[in-house]
C-alpha cells in the first residue's frame, strides 16, 4: 500500500509551471547575429519553470504569509538580536549610486562608497575601543574564522608554534568551536561556575603555553555578565593567549563597556543583530573584525584608508590598503557593502552616542522586567541581574512537559518562541531575548501567555504536547525529512504534455 | 532618532518591578572604571538628515547607470532586475525573519529556499543544492573543504586552474591555511593562456581536488569531460566554479562528470551594491551530501498530513557537532537565494533563454568590431560566452584611463593579476549594453589607437 499524497497548502514554482507561459520579457537584440558555439558545447534541455508575472507574485505573497517575522510580531529568539529593522535602511541601501555601482571601478569614482567604508571603520572602533577592523567578513561565523586566523598568524609571526589549543567555555556558540575545528587546532572546554561565570580554577589549569587563546561571549549565552572579567583575561594573557571576544551579545554593551578596555584582543561584530541589518531569513549578516594594535598588521585584505591626505580644499582620497603580514583574503571584493554597511551606517548615525547607549540600557531593562515577571513561573538556574538576555527552564516538576512543547505552544498565543535547547549548560533551555525595541504591553502580553502556558502544562498537557493548534502547519516529521532526503524538485515527467 | 517604543512612566514602572533605582544600576557587574564610557561619535540625526547625508554619499560616485557605459565583469555582472524581485525581498515577512529554526511558521523561507535549491540543481544538472554560501570565492573554498573531509585529509594536493578567478584562489589559500596542502597549476609561471589539458599531468594518487572555472576567467568555454575522466581515474574529485548566466546556454558541468559546481549567483537578481552582499552557489551529488557545509532544506508531512519543509541533516552543523562541524557556517544569504529563485522564477525558461543569447550576441558583436581596430587584437581562438580579452598596443591602465575621460569603464585590467597580460583588457558585454554603447567603445578606442 503507497502512502496517501501529502496535502499541499502552496504548490512549488515547478508545480505552477505550464508549458509556454512567459513572464518579464528581455528586448529583441539590436546587434547582427552570430552563429551559437557548436551544439556539443550547449545544453540539451532547460528545465526551468515557466510562469506569468501575476502567478510569480501570488505565489512568493501567499508563501510570504507563512512566515512569523519581526515586522509581524514579538520574535524574542535569544542570541539573535531579533530588534526592530528601521525602514529608512531600506531606502538608503537602494540609492542608485550605491546600489549601481560596480566592486572594481577605479576608486577615484567610488569617493563616496570608500568614505562611508572608512568612517564605518572608525565609529566601530570607536564602539568597541579596538585600534583596527575589517569590514569583509560576511557573517559573525566568518568573522570568528578571521578572528582565530589572525590569532594564529600573530604566534606564527613571533616564532611560538607549539600553541595549538584554544579555551571555549561550556555556554559557547557551536560557531566558537567549529570556526576552531576549520584552522586543525584542537578545543579545551571550559565550564561555568555556579554563578554563571567563567570557573578561574579550571581556566588557570588550562592555561599553559600550548593555548592560542581564549573565545569569549560577554555577555555570555546565559545573558550574564562575567563577574570575574579582568582576571580572565589576565589569566589568558599571563600565559601569552589572545582573548577574543564573540560579539553576537554586543547589544548589551553600547556606550555600556567597550571590549577592548577590558582588555579583550579582538572581537567580531554581528552587524545583522547589533546594527538592525535584517536577517533576511538567514542571511546576509555582516560579521567586521576589530582588533587590538599588535593584531592589526594581520588583518586581511583590503581595507579602505586614506591614500592620499587631503587639505582645507580637497578631501582626502580614500582607497585600498594591504596590511603588511595579512592573513589574505576573506571573500571577492570589499564585504557586504550594500546591504549590510550601508543599513548600519545609516543606524548609527541616526543615534549617535547617546541614542547607542540607549538602546542597551533599554535591552538590558525589557530582559530584566521579562525575568522579573517570569521567575516566580520558570526556575531560572542562574538568577541575578541578567543583561540583554536570559536563560529560564522549560520544564516543570511532575510533568513531561518539555522546553519544545512550550515553544511550540507559543506559537498558538502568536509570539515566536525564544531560542530551545541551548545554551546546552540548562536543561530544556529557554532563550529569551526580547530586544530594546518591544514596549511594555508586548513583554507583558508574552509573560502573560508564559505565565497560561505553565498553568496548561499542569491541567491541559496536551494543548501543549500537541502544539501548535492554531497555526497553518502543524508540527514536523523530521524523521522523514532525514530518512527520504527529498532535496529538490523537478518538472512533472510528463511536462510538455501538460494544457 | 530612537526606535526605543517605552515611555518615561513606563521605564519607571518596569525599574520598579525589576528593582532596581535606575537605568545605570543595571550595570553594576561592569567593571566600574571601564563602566559608560563616553563615545566620540557625531551627533544623532533624524531620519530627514541620515536620507540627505546617504543620498549626497550615493551621489558622489558615479554609477553604471547614470553616470558610465561599463564594460566591467570579472566576477560581477551588470543585468538587468526585473521589478517583481525587489518588491518581494521588501516584504517584511521574508526579510525579517530569521533561519527557519521554528518550521511551522517559518514555510515561507523553508519552500522558497527549496524552491531554490530545485532551480540551482536543474540549473547545473547536479543532484542537492545547499542554501547558499556568502559568495562564490567562499563557495569555491568550501568545496576544497568538502574534498579534505571526503579524503580525510590523507590527500594534500589540489590543481587549481590559472583560469579560476585570482580573488577565489586566493580565498581558498587563506581558508586551506591549517590543511598542510600541496597547491599545483596556478603559480605565477603558469601560462594563463593554454586550456585544461595543461592541468591533467599534474594530477595524481594524492589529489584531493581539481578546481576549474565555466567559463573561465579569462572568458574561454572548455568541455572539461576529458580533464573530469582523467581525474575520476585517478580518484579525485572535479570541482567547475560556473557563471550561471552561461549555464543558461551551455552544457551543464553535471553533464561533463564535475562532483561539485560551484558559482557566483550574483548575476541572477543581485545588484551590484560595490560588491555585496552576493550568493554563493554549492551543488554537489548526492553522495557527498553528508560533508556538505551549509544549511539544506528537505521536504516532509507535518502532523496535519500536509506537505511541508524543514531544515535537514541538521547534524553536519557546527551547533550539534560544534569541532567536529563540516564548516562553522550559521548565517548564510536566505534573502538572497529567494531573489535568485525569484528572479528565475519571473523571467521563466524564455526569459533567461533570452538574457543569455543577448549577452551572447552583444558580446561577440564586440569582440568582433574590437578586433578590427588597428593594433587590437583577440588573443583567444577558442569560444566565449558574454566576457573576452582583448590585447591592447598600450598598458591596459592607460587605456582604461583615457576611456574614463569618455565615461568608459573599459574592462579589468589583467596585469594586475596576470605579469604577461599587462596589455590585456577583460571585457564583459551584457545585455545591459546597447549597440550604441559597444559601438562608443570601440570608437573610443579608433581614436585612442590613431594617438
Amino acid at each position: 500500500m503507497t502512502e496517501a499524497s501529502p496535502k499541499v497548502i502552496e504548490p512549488t514554482i515547478f508545480d505552477l509551471s505550464t508549458p509556454g507561459r512567459r513572464g518579464v520579457a528581455m528586448p529583441a537584440s539590436d546587434v547582427p547575429e552570430t552563429a551559437l558555439p557548436n551544439k556539443n558545447l550547449l545544453r540539451s534541455e532547460l528545465p526551468l519553470p515557466e510562469l506569468a508575472e501575476v502567478d510569480v507574485v501570488r505565489h512568493y505573497m501567499h508563501l510570504s504569509k507563512f512566515n512569523y517575522s519581526v515586522d509581524g510580531g514579538f520574535y524574542p529568539l535569544g542570541s539573535c538580536t531579533m530588534k526592530y529593522n528601521p525602514k529608512i535602511n531600506e531606502d538608503t541601501c537602494r540609492y542608485p549610486g550605491f546600489l549601481y555601482t560596480h566592486p572594481l571601478q577605479p576608486i577615484e569614482t567610488v569617493q563616496g562608497n570608500l568614505f562611508l567604508i572608512y568612517e564605518l571603520q572608525e565609529w566601530l572602533k570607536e564602539i568597541s575601543g579596538f585600534a583596527g577592523i575589517t569590514l569583509q567578513p560576511a557573517a559573525g561565523a566568518h568573522g570568528e574564522f578571521t578572528g582565530v586566523l589572525m590569532m594564529r598568524a600573530y604566534h606564527k609571526s613571533r616564532g611560538d608554534e607549539k600553541r595549538t589549543k584554544m579555551l571555549i567555555p561550556d555556554a559557547a556558540h557551536g560557531t566558537n568551536p567549529a570556526s576552531v575545528g576549520m584552522l586543525g587546532m584542537s578545543v579545551v572546554t571550559i565550564p561555568s561556575d555556579e554563578r554563571g561565570n567563567v570557573d578561574l580554577k579550571a581556566l588557570e589549569a588550562a592555561c599553559d603555553d600550548t593555548v592560542v587563546g581564549m573565545m569569549l561571549t560577554n555577555p555570555n549565552t546565559l545573558g550574564l555578565f562575567d563577574e570575574n572579567i579582568e582576571k580572565v583575561v589576565k589569566l589568558v594573557h599571563d600565559c601569552g593567549g589572545l582573548m577574543y571576544g564573540d560579539g553576537a551579545n554586543l547589544n548589551a554593551l553600547l556606550g555600556i563597556v567597550r571590549p577592548g578596555d577590558l582588555g579583550f584582543d579582538l572581537m567580531h561584530f554581528n552587524l545583522h543583530k547589533t546594527f538592525s541589518v535584517p536577517h533576511g531569513g538567514g542571511g546576509p549578516g555582516c560579521g567586521p573584525v576589530g582588533v587590538a594594535a599588535p593584531l592589526a598588521d594581520f588583518l586581511p585584505a583590503p581595507l579602505v584608508g586614506i591614500i592620499e591626505e587631503g587639505d582645507e580644499e580637497t578631501p582626502p582620497l580614500y582607497g585600498f590598503v594591504t596590511p603588511k603580514h595579512s592573513i589574505g583574503r576573506m571573500k571577492a571584493f570589499q564585504g557586504h557593502f550594500g546591504g549590510g554597511l550601508v543599513r548600519a551606517y545609516t543606524y548609527i548615525a541616526m543615534h549617535g552616542p547617546d541614542g547607542l547607549k540607549d538602546i542597551s540600557q533599554y535591552a538590558v531593562l525589557n530582559a530584566n522586567y521579562l525575568l522579573a515577571r517570569l521567575r516566580s513561573t520558570y526556575h531560572v538556574p542562574f538568577d541575578r541581574i541578567c543583561m540583554h538576555e536570559f536563560v529560564a527552564e522549560g520544564q516543570f516538576e511532575g510533568s513531561d512537559i518539555r522546553a519544545l512543547d512550550i515553544a511550540k505552544r507559543l506559537m498558538d498565543y502568536n509570539f515566536h518562541p525564544p531560542t530551545n535547547y541551548f545554551p546546552l549548560i540548562v536543561h530544556e533551555a529557554l532563550m529569551i531575548e526580547p530586544t530594546e525595541t518591544e514596549n511594555k504591553d508586548t513583554l507583558d502580553l508574552f509573560a502573560d501567555a508564559l505565565i497560561k502556558i505553565a498553568e496548561e502544562a499542569k491541567s491541559q498537557p496536551d494543548l501543549l504536547h500537541n502544539a501548535p493548534n492554531n497555526t497553518l502547519f502543524g508540527r514536523m516529521d523530521e524523521v522523514k525529512a532525514a530518512r527520504e532526503l527529498v532535496l529538490c524538485c523537478w518538472l512533472p515527467d510528463n511536462y510538455e504534455m501538460i494544457k | 532618532m530612537t526606535y526605543i517604543p517605552i515611555s518615561p512612566n513606563e521605564r519607571d514602572a518596569m525599574l520598579k518591578t525589576v528593582g532596581v533605582k535606575s537605568l545605570d544600576d543595571l550595570f553594576d557587574a561592569v567593571p566600574k572604571k571601564h563602566r559608560f564610557p563616553k563615545l566620540n561619535l557625531p551627533p544623532a540625526l533624524t531620519e530627514m538628515e541620515a536620507a540627505s547625508l546617504l543620498g549626497e554619499m550615493a551621489q558622489s560616485n558615479e554609477n553604471v547607470r547614470e553616470h558610465m557605459v561599463s564594460f566591467l565583469g570579472a566576477g560581477a555582472y551588470n543585468h538587468y532586475v526585473p521589478s517583481v524581485v525587489d518588491h518581494m525581498l521588501r516584504r517584511g515577512e521574508f526579510y525579517t525573519a530569521y533561519t527557519p529554526y521554528q518550521p511551522e511558521i517559518s514555510q515561507g523561507t523553508l519552500q522558497a529556499i527549496f524552491e531554490y535549491q530545485s532551480l540551482m540543481c536543474n540549473l547545473t544538472g547536479m543532484e542537492v543544492s545547499n542554501a547558499s554560501h556568502y559568495d562564490g570565492a567562499t563557495a569555491t573554498a568550501e568545496a576544497v573543504s568538502l574534498a579534505y573531509a571526503q579524503f580525510r585529509g590523507k590527500r594534500k594536493k589540489i590543481v587549481l586552474s590559472p583560469t579560476v578567478h585570482p580573488q577565489y584562489r586566493e580565498v581558498i589559500r587563506t581558508y586551506s591555511q591549517g590543511m598542510g596542502l600541496e597547491e599545483a597549476g596556478d603559480e605565477t609561471s603558469a601560462n594563463p593562456n593554454v586550456g585544461p589539458e595543461a592541468l591533467i599531468s599534474l594530477i595524481d594518487e594524492n589529489t584531493m581536488l581539481v578546481v576549474v572555472q565555466y567559463p573561465d576567467f579569462l572568458g574561454r568555454i572548455y568541455d572539461y569531460t576529458n580533464l573530469i575522466e582523467v581525474a575520476h581515474a585517478k580518484g579525485s574529485l572535479v570541482c567547475v566554479v560556473a557563471n550561471p548566466t552561461a549555464l543558461l546556454m551551455l552544457k551543464t558541468p553535471g553533464e561533463m562528470g564535475a562532483d561539485i559546481v560551484v558559482g557566483e549567483a550574483q548575476p541572477f537578481g543581485i545588484p551590484l551594491w560595490y560588491g555585496g552582499p552576493y550568493l554563493g552557489f554549492f551543488t554537489t551529488k548526492k553522495s557527498y551530501v553528508h560533508k556538505m557545509a551549509g544549511r539544506l532544506v528537505g521536504e516532509t508531512v507535518d502532523s496535519r498530513g500536509q506537505r511541508a519543509y524543514v531544515l535537514t541533516l541538521t547534524a553536519r552543523e557546527q551547533h550539534i557537532k560544534r569541532e567536529r562541524a563540516t564548516s562553522n557556517i550559521c548565517t548564510n544569504q536566505g534573502l538572497l537565494a529567494l531573489a535568485c529563485a525569484v528572479y528565475m522564477s519571473v523571467l521563466g525558461k524564455s526569459g533567461l533563454q533570452q538574457v543569455a543569447n543577448l549577452c551572447y550576441q552583444k558580446a561577440h558583436y564586440a569582440a568582433d568590431q574590437l578586433s578590427k581596430i588597428k593594433d587590437f587584437t583577440l588573443p583567444s581562438t577558442e569560444p566565449f560566452f558574454h566576457e573576452f580579452v582583448l590585447a591592447c598596443s598600450k598598458p591596459a591602465s592607460e587605456i582604461n584611463q583615457l576611456l574614463l575621460e569618455n565615461g568608459i569603464f573599459g574592462g579589468y585590467d589583467l596585469g594586475k593579476d596576470y605579469p604577461t597580460l599587462k596589455n590585456h583588457l577583460l571585457i564583459a558585454v551584457t545585455e545591459m549594453n546597447s549597440k550604441e554603447e559597444i559601438d562608443s567603445l570601440v570608437e573610443s578606442l579608433k581614436e585612442i589607437s590613431n594617438d
